[in-house]
């Protein structure tokens, strides 16, 4: 259970930056009133969709007070293995690629859970040497070969695309993504246990939460969901390549921290981080329409970043100086 | 370069009591793989053992080992910055529009170096005033600074380079043996020599294996954090002088990815991730180590993406292997 002065500070934080992107939404529609035209917000969620749903993975590990950069590897290699499997097997129909993306990417987060849990690697050595691992076997998978379009069945392409209600298919996935993650997180004991997990190792361990075991967890969360997106992502392009999502990771992180995440662990929430990643893509496409260069989007997400972290500078400090509290982590 | 024996600081108990011995097995380790690897490559191609071939494959890793020293030091401190190949990139593009503005090349260097004096500075005062953990801090500025960089120069190259700055990237001192291995050669004993047998370098000790005794007894340890941070800004500009120097050209993709091949190479020379233990000479040795392993590879023609593979694979190999061992303390909040 939090403290309650932290549902406190949670609230104004989401408030503030939701309203936040409001007004950034509002300042480019004043500019160029075709902004806020229904097709542009659509193509917008579209775009935006997928950094949704890796930051919402990318979440719960955050919560645990871990970092996964091999996010954007991973959704690089299932993607590429999908597509590969669906060339091989256009008949097959999209279930078993979704099924296969799925667990692919859940199994390349088990590894880099295992490597934190058993082997008590630090997550940002395992994620950085998985980064280029998972990077470097997208290559030895394909051969380093483009699978394009053109060896992709129809159904594997139209999938993502296909309008349901209005809004296609991979925004609603990346809705239902987020509703899930809102529901897992708030009434589920696994959900509270991450929390509690990242929140204090000491007092989780005491309470019987095993907390290497949660953040196990939360990188197969986060796997699962890079895998799905891998399968999204290649569908979307209609190309799968080495390169796939390369440096999008740090995006990632970038919309969790501006979402209000914090990095030493047990803060944030669904809601703060899905706001978060649409205040980065309202950027992204902003950008083009008010004419700036597309070079520019990195230093922008740069700047964003390290403005938010500093921002949210006062919630590290209160965990500064407890080192060697959290250093005694209990173990199983 | 001896190795250096700390006096056992208890930071967890079921923790194995650090022992130099074990350190020196650990660097002998390391001795033996590069001299089995150096006869492989040897094996493995007539020319290898050429003088001039020797001096190619030391292009291979020096520009990295140079950063990969101030690294060592900031994760002894318990730090980590992973943000320094888009230092390099920045400093990279901001010498090509120095060099593009008709500066002659002693100007063009020092502008490298001030720009990663700069950036190491940045990401100091993030962490020590800011107090923003480093991993975070640096992730934000690995975007930042890589960013800056492709918003100056976009996806044209920078190569208005005058000629006769060349030297210190394509340059030999005598013979075969380039400027780059020299100034390598010479800065890795003067870190060694700061690390092993100053009191800047037991206090660097001191602050990793637990910087709140550290700071209780009396260390400047954010000012010692500072510095070091700045310092590792300052050698990502040198190595990116000679990067770009190599090259000929700048372009804001330059040296993307490299931190993971420094960081590997410090881990590799049996750095602790926790901080508070490790050596030069085994960082030395892990990044010629790495340099050989790469050249020998790359002499049968592997791709370079195959070879992240085995730096990913060989960083989280030793770091799990140091912990199964006991080398390793707890997991450091990251």
């Amino acid at each position: 259970m939090p403290k309650p002065s932290f549902t406190l500070k949670k609230l104004p934080h989401e408030a503030g930056l939701g309203l936040l992107t409001l007004l950034l939404l509002a300042a480019v529609t004043i500019a160029f009133p075709s902004f806020i035209h229904i097709g542009n917000l659509k193509s917008l969620f579209d775009d935006t969709a997928l950094l949704i749903m890796f930051a919402i993975g990318e979440m719960f590990v955050l919560l645990t007070r871990g970092v996964d950069l091999s996010v954007a590897a991973n959704a690089a290699l299932t993607g590429m293995v999908v597509a590969l499997f669906n060339a091989a097997h256009p008949g097959l129909g999209i279930v078993p690629v979704l099924v296969i993306s799925i667990a692919m990417g859940a199994a390349l987060g088990l590894f880099n859970g295992l490597l934190a849990w058993k082997f008590r690697v630090p997550s940002i050595v395992a994620t950085l040497g998985t980064l280029s691992v998972y990077r470097g076997l997208v290559y030895v998978a394909s051969g380093g070969a483009w699978v394009n379009s053109g060896q992709m069945s129809p159904l594997f392409l139209s999938f993502v695309r296909a309008p349901v209600l209005g809004i296609s298919v991979l925004s609603w996935i990346a809705i239902i993504v987020a509703v899930l993650a809102f529901l897992f997180l708030r009434y589920t004991v696994s959900g509270r246990n991450l929390y509690a997990a990242g929140n204090n190792p000491n007092a989780a361990g005491y309470a019987g939460i095993d907390v290497g075991r949660m953040q196990c967890l939360a990188f197969i969360l986060s796997g699962a969901i890079a895998g799905l997106a891998g399968y999204l992502w290649v569908a979307r392009f209609a190309v799968a390549y080495t390169d796939v999502a390369s440096g999008f990771e740090l995006q990632v992180i970038a919309a969790c921290v501006i979402g209000g995440v914090s990095i030493t662990g047990g803060v944030g929430g669904v809601v703060g981080v899905v706001i978060g990643a649409l205040f980065l893509g309202i950027i992204k496409n902003a950008l083009p329409v008010v004419g700036i260069s597309p070079f520019f989007q990195m230093a922008v997400s740069g700047l964003v970043i390290t403005i938010a972290v500093i921002l949210n500078a006062g919630t590290y400090r209160k965990s500064h100086g407890r080192r060697i509290l959290e250093r005694a982590e209990a173990g199983p | 370069m001896s190795t250096v024996s700390r006096p056992f600081v208890a930071r967890d108990s079921g923790r194995v009591p650090f022992t130099w011995r074990k350190l020196l097995r650990w660097e002998s380790l390391l001795a033996l793989v590069v001299l089995a690897d150096f006869l492989l490559n040897t094996r493995l191609s007539p020319y290898f053992l050429d003088p001039w071939t020797l001096s190619d494959a030391s292009f291979n890793f020096t520009e990295r080992a140079i950063v990969a020293l101030p690294m060592a030091f900031l994760i002894i401190m318990g730090e980590i910055d992973i943000s320094v190949g888009s230092t390099m990139a920045l400093a990279s593009v901001l010498m090509g529009m120095v060099a593009a503005a008709g500066f002659g090349t002693p100007i063009v260097v020092v502008t490298g170096i001030v720009v990663g004096f700069f950036a190491g500075c940045f990401n100091a005062v993030l962490v020590t005033v800011f107090r923003v953990p480093s991993i975070v801090a640096t992730i934000g500025t690995l975007s930042l600074f890589r960013g800056i960089a492709y918003a100056l120069v976009g996806d044209r190259v920078l190569k208005a380079y005058h000629p006769n700055f060349a030297y210190f990237g394509q340059g030999y001192v005598v013979g075969p043996i380039s400027f780059e291995l020299v100034l390598f050669l010479v800065l890795a004993v003067i870190f060694a020599i700061i690390l092993h047998t100053t009191v800047i370098g037991r206090r660097i000790f001191a602050i990793g294996a637990n910087p709140i005794a550290a700071r209780l007894s009396g260390l400047r340890v954010d000012s010692y954090k500072f510095w070091i941070f700045a310092l590792l800004g300052t050698m990502a500009g040198l190595a990116s002088v000679l990067l770009t120097s190599r090259l000929g050209s700048t372009r804001p993709s330059i040296a993307t990815g490299w931190e993971l091949e420094i960081i590997t190479m410090v881990i590799l020379g049996g750095i602790s991730i926790d901080g508070g233990q490790g050596s030069i000479l085994g960082v030395v040795l892990a990044a010629l180590l790495i340099g050989l392993v790469t050249f020998g590879l790359s002499l049968l023609n592997v791709p370079g993406i195959v070879l992240a593979i085995i730096t990913g694979g060989l960083l989280i190999g030793v770091v799990a292997l140091s912990a199964a061992l006991g080398y390793s303390g707890k997991r450091r909040r990251h």
